[in-house]
């Protein structure tokens, strides 16, 4: 049987290629998946380990008991625990860092650098005058307050040279500095985009900590002493609030994060794969059914002479399996391929260099994966060729497809798609509507074939008008419902993720715009790019700006209240009426004007118990203890939550005072000019984002979209392997079909109206999957914004009525497309041929 | 419409002879592979006239009529329909030829499953945009004896009414000529002589021209005129045939070709 089996693939190997290449598709992005995953995570920790090659032992602040130490950050390293490291035991060096944000403007006034961070750092020379975690490769390493040193990435990427004047910022005023030297390093984040900006160690714990503070010191091993016997040394110098770590536990540690943060990528990638291999198992199972229609005859034949129905199973299985097999390993080597080219693709800074790694668990998943998925798929026509009576091979007439009534199926399908309608609706949370709209994707599938007689069918009057050829396709593509069914709903699940992803991502902006609009009254707000802290600077300039009416800074402080972890945001009593807006249910503003006053919002006030004037103890930042009154109760959003306090209560018990951003309103209202003059006010400075509400809705779209279209990227594979499905059933129908082309050519429809034919046939289908997708999709939206309704006050349905319609022309172009090589052969299929009697 | 689109005017239907073969030759193959399935044919097919070709398998019967259906392209010699000049036009002219003015019927019925019986006797026609005439069309559906079944799908329909069917679509349209390819082959005797009978009534009532090719003895002697060929040459034609009279002839060139 085996070989029958073989003899058979071998025989129809035009007929399976479309099903080879879906798994093939679906098993490259999981082979894909896993060897880009492991080779990035494997080149992340090979340059994580360079990075802490120099380090033997790190110092760090550390908390070590939440609950009763002082609700802010452990306290800084002090020199003096620097002199002491140096001298340890076994220590042949200590050095100490100083670490925080710095801002470079490129020649152009532009912030330099794309990545996610914009670093400084301090130059701590040895006792060979240089620091060997930064080598230079020109100038000299900055000495004074006024000089920097920029890594090469960014030198080369900005034109810096030695010499240059750059303007720079830390945490808002501008600082102009000049370039001494340019540096090497191994950092992972410059690597990856970011920007490093070195100054000596006075300055920079200037700029970043206080003088004499570091953030880290690196105690390095005189030869012959172990890391552990170092650390060992070390912790008998330690303060309480301060850690020893070996470098190696830092680097298996990070290393350890990598690989957590990768699983998570990968997890999610894989999810998009299964989605693009579920999709597959549709092709497969209708190629396999239809295989075994169009061999009715041979299988009854087999049935015939004497092979049992098992027998008969098992031979189809065995063509699932090596069909599987030859895409499993066409897969895996297409997608360590995708691998290769991801890596090459990867912008060369973003990546660190490293081998290409093939894990053992790529290959195994593969093969996997793609002999099971089609074997799984094969499994039911396989059962169906086994009930093919040996009478069959009898019979002179060409088997007819089966027309099995569909009440079975259709009131299955009913039933699930009521229960997922159902459960979807009035489900309480997330994992609720999973459910639901599993049950009703599942369902609507199980209907397809009901629904596609009259949503085809509605189509009629429009293809009516393409004459003889419009009509047929019509009526050829409800001839075998489950087959368009099956080829519909393959493109209708890609369709429906991403109408129902596009319905929640446009809703959710629409309200967030929303909520802006609500609460902010100011005409600006300003905040640091990466929204790092800010300098109370700013908002004293920007209060005496021209034209500025009001302003208030927001800042937050950790406190602890009742044993409970809360931020208090500091806010100027007299201004933040006029900035902001919410509705108080009890109080209002006023009461911030009295000391120790707070207002709250409702969820907060609930969690406590607090009415108003409820007083409570509160633990500050500093470790000192105040009593607090509740003096209003607004009700809270995503922008204005928490508890709020007056500046001049606040401030006293913030060690380092900084802000989170600046509100402002101006006299005349957000204007160009508004904007221009506060940003002059602000020196120009690239660092500062002053936003108005299109601007922060702009910024939000563009996340959003971002986000979106990292979706569509992933999910155009399963749309791609639908695309095949729809070319495999038109093929195969032609294939079928093609006595009936052939008398249809013969009594004068001419190769044009063939090509049309078919062509308007897989539009029909394509468009039909494209409609329950997007319906579909739009319900999904709507369920999902119930949940998310309950979280986002401001949250309502909004269609994005253009993308539906491109989502639907990208139907119809599915459709097009997929019928372009079918329609060709069906136009070129020899007449005589098709039309001699078989 | 005065003039067809292959540049005969359609007055030119009161010739006498509706289809005409002259050295029609066709080859299949290069070299040594090469065989001459129709060796410089010269036929007539007359006006209103039945003519059934014959012959034993490979004698190239079959090519013959596809040749001249327009079904199949030609290696030498002349093909007309009428006037026009096969030959001579591209696949499409040849395609809105074969809609417009040939008639066929196959062996296997060739209906398509999805139109009911009226559509796919009026499928040309719609193909061509065209309206069927209404009086002819009932004339058609009449003497094939269809008129309950016409709302019935071909797989509601007995071999034999497909058949019919069949025939109604190729006499829908009025054509110059029609072509039969075996069209009796797969069905049953009396379905078979119904089927015959429609053929012969067509051409003696309503004055339409015949073209079939046949293996049965049976079938041709329903014709006005049986054609022989053997090798790709005519070899021998026959006015007025019985079945006996044909079958003498077809053991005639059985024994011709078992002794030499």
């Amino acid at each position: 049987m085996f070989r029958t089996a073989l003899r058979n693939v071998l025989a129809h190997k035009a007929r399976l290629l479309m099903t080879v290449l879906a798994v093939m598709l679906g098993v490259a992005f999981v082979s894909g998946t896993l060897v880009f995953t492991e080779t990035f995570s494997n080149a992340l920790q090979s340059s994580s380990e360079k990075g802490y090659a120099g380090i033997d032992v790190a110092v760090q602040p550390h908390v070590e008991d939440r609950d009763k130490s002082k609700p802010g950050e452990a306290p800084l390293l002090t020199q003096r625990l620097l002199d002491k490291a140096a001298k340890v035991p076994g220590a042949a060096s200590a050095t100490g860092s100083v670490d925080g944000h710095a801002y470079l403007a490129g020649k152009d006034g532009e912030l330099v650098g794309q990545g996610f961070s914009r670093a400084g750092s301090n130059y701590f020379p040895g006792k060979d005058g240089k620091d060997a975690r930064y080598p230079l490769t020109s100038g000299r390493a900055p000495q004074r307050a006024g000089e920097i040193a920029v890594d090469t990435k960014t030198a080369e990427r900005a034109g810096f040279k030695v010499g240059d004047t750059v303007r720079m910022s830390v945490r808002g005023p501008v600082l102009n500095q000049k370039i001494t030297g340019v540096f090497t390093t191994d950092k992972g984040q410059v690597t990856a985009g970011g920007t490093l900006t070195l100054f000596d160690t006075a300055t920079a714990q200037k700029l970043f900590t206080k003088p004499g503070r570091f953030n880290q010191i690196d105690v390095k091993a005189a030869p012959g002493t172990s890391q552990d016997k170092l650390k060992a040394e070390v912790d008998k110098i330690l303060p309480r609030d301060a850690e020893a770590t070996t470098g190696k536990k830092l680097a298996d540690d990070e290393a350890e994060m990598i690989a957590q943060g990768m699983d998570g990528v990968k997890t999610g990638l894989l999810v998009f794969a299964g989605i693009a291999l579920f999709v597959g198992v549709f092709i497969i199972a209708n190629t396999f059914t239809m295989l075994v229609a169009q061999r009715t005859k041979e299988l009854a034949l087999l049935r015939a002479v004497g092979a049992s129905r098992r027998q008969v199973t098992r031979s189809v299985l065995v063509e699932a399996f090596v069909v599987g097999a030859v895409a499993a390993v066409a897969g895996l080597l297409a997608g360590i391929g995708i691998g290769a080219g991801m890596k090459a693709l990867m912008p060369g800074d973003t990546m660190p260099d490293g081998p290409l790694v093939i894990p053992p668990s790529a290959i195994v998943s593969s093969l996997a994966v793609g002999i099971l998925v089609t074997m799984l798929a094969a499994w039911l026509p396989g059962r169906r060729a086994a009930r093919i009576p040996p009478v069959a091979a009898m019979n002179s007439v060409h088997a007819v497809a089966t027309t099995k009534s569909l009440v079975v199926r259709n009131t299955i399908g009913a039933l699930l798609t009521a229960a997922g309608a159902a459960v979807s609706v009035t489900a309480g949370d997330e994992a609720g509507l999973g459910v639901g709209a599993g049950l009703l994707l599942i369902g609507v599938f199980v209907l397809t074939p009901l629904l596609s007689r009259p949503l085809i069918a509605a189509a009629g009057p429009v293809l009516r008008r393409f004459g003889m050829p419009g009509k047929l396709a019509g009526q050829n593509a409800v001839r075998n419902p489950r087959r368009t069914a099956a080829t519909a709903a393959a493109l209708m699940i890609g369709l429906t993720l991403i109408t129902g992803l596009t319905v929640i991502g446009g809703s959710v902006q629409k309200a967030v715009d929303k909520m802006a609009a609500d609460s902010l009254k100011a005409d600006y707000v300003v905040v640091m790019a990466n929204m790092n802290d800010l300098s109370p600077d700013i908002a004293r300039k920007l209060a005496t700006a021209p034209g500025v009416t009001a302003v208030s800074a927001l800042r937050e402080s950790p406190a602890r209240i009742d044993g409970d972890h809360e931020y208090l945001t500091g806010v100027d009593a007299a201004s933040i009426g006029k900035l902001t807006h919410v509705d108080f249910t009890s109080g209002s503003y006023a009461a911030l004007s009295q000391r120790q006053r707070v207002i709250v919002d409702d969820s907060t006030a609930k969690n406590h118990h607090w009415k108003a004037d409820s007083s409570f103890e509160v633990t500050y930042e500093d470790g000192k203890k105040g009593r607090l009154t509740v003096g209003g109760i607004f009700k809270g959003n995503d922008m204005l939550k928490g508890i709020m306090v007056d500046h001049r209560t606040l401030n006293p018990h913030m060690p380092d005072l900084v802000d989170r951003q600046v509100l402002v309103k101006t006299d005349k209202g957000a204007s160009a000019p508004a904007k221009k003059s506060l940003r002059k006010a602000l020196g120009d400075n690239p660092a500062i984002k002053v936003q108005d509400k299109d601007d922060i809705s702009r910024e939000i779209a563009q996340m959003i979209n971002m986000m979106l279209n990292i979706l569509y990227g992933l999910l155009a594979m399963a749309v791609i392997v639908a695309v095949l499905g729809v070319v495999n059933t038109l093929a195969m129908s032609v294939f079928e079909r093609q006595q009936e082309i052939g008398m249809l050519r013969a009594i004068g429809l001419d190769r044009g109206g063939i090509k049309r034919m078919v062509r308007l046939e897989s539009l029909v289908i394509s468009l039909f999957g494209g409609v329950l997708g997007i319906v579909l999709g739009v319900f999904f939206g709507w369920a999902a914004g119930e949940q998310i309704g309950t979280k986002l006050a401001t949250y309502e349905l909004t269609l994005p009525w253009g993308r539906m319609g491109v989502f639907l022309l990208l139907a119809a172009l599915v459709g097009v497309l997929a019928a372009l090589w079918p329609a060709r052969r069906a136009a070129r299929l020899n007449m005589l041929s098709a039309i001699k009697a078989d | 419409m005065t003039t067809s689109p292959y540049g005969a005017p359609t007055a030119v239907r009161t010739a006498e002879v509706a289809a005409r073969a002259t050295d029609l030759t066709k080859v299949y193959g290069q070299g040594e592979t090469q065989v001459v399935a129709l060796d410089a044919v010269s036929v007539d097919f007359r006006r209103a006239e039945f003519t059934a070709i014959m012959g034993p398998s490979g004698s190239g019967k079959s090519t013959l009529m596809h040749c001249m259906a327009g079904l199949d392209t030609v290696s030498g010699g002349s093909a007309r329909i009428g006037d026009t000049e096969l030959t001579a036009l591209n696949d499409k002219k040849l395609t809105q030829l074969r809609r417009d003015k040939i008639g066929f019927i196959f062996q296997a019925f060739n209906l398509l499953p999805t139109l009911n019986a009226l559509e796919n006797i009026t499928l040309p026609m719609d193909i061509a945009g065209r309206k069927p005439d209404r009086q002819w069309l009932d004339t058609v559906v009449d003497t094939v004896g269809l008129s309950g079944r016409l709302k019935h799908r071909p797989n509601q329909l007995s071999g034999g009414q497909q058949q019919r069917v069949a025939v109604a679509r190729a006499l829908a349209g009025r054509p110059e000529i029609m072509f039969a390819d075996e069209p009796t082959g797969n069905l049953d005797s009396r379905s078979g002589a119904e089927v015959l009978g429609f053929l012969r009534n067509s051409v003696r009532e309503l004055g339409q021209t015949v073209v079939m090719v046949t293996h049965d003895p049976v079938a041709a002697s329903y014709a006005n005129r049986v054609v022989f060929l053997a090798d790709g040459r005519i070899v021998d034609e026959m006015y007025e045939p019985t079945a006996d009279a044909v079958l003498d002839r077809m053991k005639a060139f059985d024994a011709k070709g078992r002794t030499s």
